[in-house]
């Protein structure tokens, strides 16, 4: 963390949850939990983002807006998956229009279980997102260099 | 005739936590139409009944909507019960009165906090989230979740609340009435937010019944519906009129919803009095054979719950109507003629929530 170039700043976008995590999420940066005590920022513009926090599985629809802001963001980047929903499909992967958890369309670094995935659980999901995003980013400069 | 122009809104959009998107057909700054299309978070949950347990789909009806999640399970378990003809204990109904109301000021304090966040008014949005906060705990304390609960069953509820729970729920109920008037004032009576809510998306009486309108939309233009009132649960023994405003405005809309939590106050305080001893639970045989219409009053208004069974363990079809459906009609005629500015605002009066909607 004490290498942490810059504050990094957070996306949530919400694949096709119940909403429970996705108001988590939105509590972790209210006075209770307040994850800009590291830094994060949570901005609601892809371009300028590096984390993205993605709650619920994915469906045929949100699919394609997954991958787009996805492919919206800088490198280097990390993805987290926010709640089973989003790690596995959850209670829903029966559903017949959930493809499956996050990773069935773009790569996840970070899955945080749990039905809510709790604020506490989001924080140390977060946080270990920027480390790899500090070892991504080395790696992006040394292939630069 | 200036020229029209399309803006498309969402789906990802920094004022909603959740995906939909509208087509917004502009004159200048004035929308004249605005066409949704929505589906981004659809799963498909109804027709998980006919592969689930009748028991176990209490579990996926919860997780319908994380913010209405309690009165979903409720809303399926009153329909299941009433087929099955299984009579549930008094202190069931009131344990879930009690909790159906928790959730009404959960939501509404969420609700609150996402408006503040509209307007730009950063530290509002903070305040009303830290408020919410203290009944996340009492969730947590009483049920052991803080937005999935999971403690409806087919017969009554999971868990009970001893005195001392009941003590220190009306003790932080107390609290956060307290806490609650500043924030209160600052919103129907800072100059600021007035500017940004007076006057903004009006919708008349007639045409929000004509337009299908529910909850406190509805009861904003000054009609005077609660399906609380048809006395499911406890709410038969509890002492409460719909609260309604008159100018159908965004304020309006506002002063509604801070009403309605000091309402949701009340109604707790009542029911921990009543609320007799006994069990908080009843065996249930039997598969449900026969259909039932439930109808329930969810923070954003009524939702309609239908179950038909044939006598198996699957149910045959769950249907269920929710309040953001039918408000959504309303909010596209609120739209025309508005600011583009104006929109994600208007939008978050209805109390979107798109999860129940798209299922
Ligand atoms: S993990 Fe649970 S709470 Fe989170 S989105 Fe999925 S169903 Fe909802």
């Amino acid at each position: 963390m004490a290498k942490l170039a810059k504050s990094p700043w957070l996306l949530h976008y919400d694949g096709s949850s119940c909403n429970g995590c996705d108001i988590e999420v939105l509590a972790c940066t209210t006075p209770v939990y307040d994850i800009e005590r590291f830094g994060i920022i949570n901005t609601g513009d892809p371009f300028q983002a590096d984390i993205l926090l993605i709650t619920g599985g994915i469906n045929h629809q949100s699919e394609a807006v997954v991958k787009q802001i996805y492919s919206q963001m800088p490198d280097p980047k990390v993805v987290v998956a926010v709640g089973i929903c989003a790690c596995t499909g959850g209670v829903f992967k029966d559903c017949y229009n959930i493809k499956g958890g996050v990773d069935t369309v773009i790569p996840v670094d970070v899955y945080v279980p749990g039905c809510a995935a709790r604020p506490q659980a989001i924080i140390d999901g977060v946080v270990k997102a920027l480390e790899i995003l500090q070892q991504k980013r080395e790696a992006f400069l040394a292939r630069r260099a | 005739m200036a020229k029209q122009s399309i803006v498309p809104f969402g789906p990802q959009h920094p004022v909603l936590p959740e995906p939909v998107h509208l087509d917004l057909v502009l004159e200048d700054e004035v929308v004249v139409k605005a066409v949704p299309s929505i589906g981004f978070v659809h799963r498909g949950l109804e027709k998980l009944v006919e592969t689930k347990d009748f028991k176990e789909y209490v579990y996926i009806a919860e997780r319908v909507c994380g913010i209405c999640s309690f009165g979903h399970g409720m809303g399926y378990c009153q329909s299941v019960e009433h087929i099955l003809g299984v009579e549930v204990p008094r202190r069931a109904d009131y344990l879930r009165t009690i909790w159906m109301e928790m959730s009404r000021i959960h939501s509404h304090l969420l609700w609150l906090g996402l408006l503040a966040d509209a307007m730009g008014f950063e530290s509002l949005f903070m305040q009303s989230w830290r408020l919410r906060e203290k009944i996340l705990d009492m969730f947590d304390a009483t049920t052991g979740g803080r937005i999935i609960f999971s403690v409806n069953c087919i017969g009554g509820v999971l868990k009970d609340m001893d005195n001392g729970m009941l003590r220190r729920l009306v003790e932080t109920l107390d609290s956060i009435e307290r806490d609650l008037r500043p924030l209160a004032d600052t919103f129907l009576q800072d100059y600021t937010v007035g500017t940004r809510l007076i006057g903004l998306g009006v919708l008349k009486g007639e045409d929000a019944t004509l337009a299908g309108a529910v909850g406190p939309m509805l009861r904003a233009s000054g009609v005077g519906y609660d399906a609380r009132q048809l006395g499911y649960a406890a709410y038969n023994d509890l002492d409460f009129a719909p609260v309604t405003a008159q100018e159908g405005d965004s304020y309006a809309r506002c002063q509604v919803r801070i009403q309605e939590i000091y309402q949701s106050i009340r109604l707790i305080r009542q029911a921990a009095d009543k609320i007799p001893n006994g069990p908080i639970s009843v065996p249930v045989k039997g598969n449900p054979n026969g259909e039932y219409f439930q109808r329930i009053e969810q923070p954003r208004g009524e939702a309609v719950y239908y179950v038909k069974g044939s006598g198996g363990k699957f149910i045959d079809r769950f249907r269920l109507r929710t309040p953001t459906t039918s408000n959504i009609p309303p909010m596209l005629d609120m739209l025309k003629g508005c600011q583009l500015a104006d929109v994600p605002l208007l939008i978050l009066t209805i109390d979107p929530c798109i999860s129940c909607t798209e299922r």
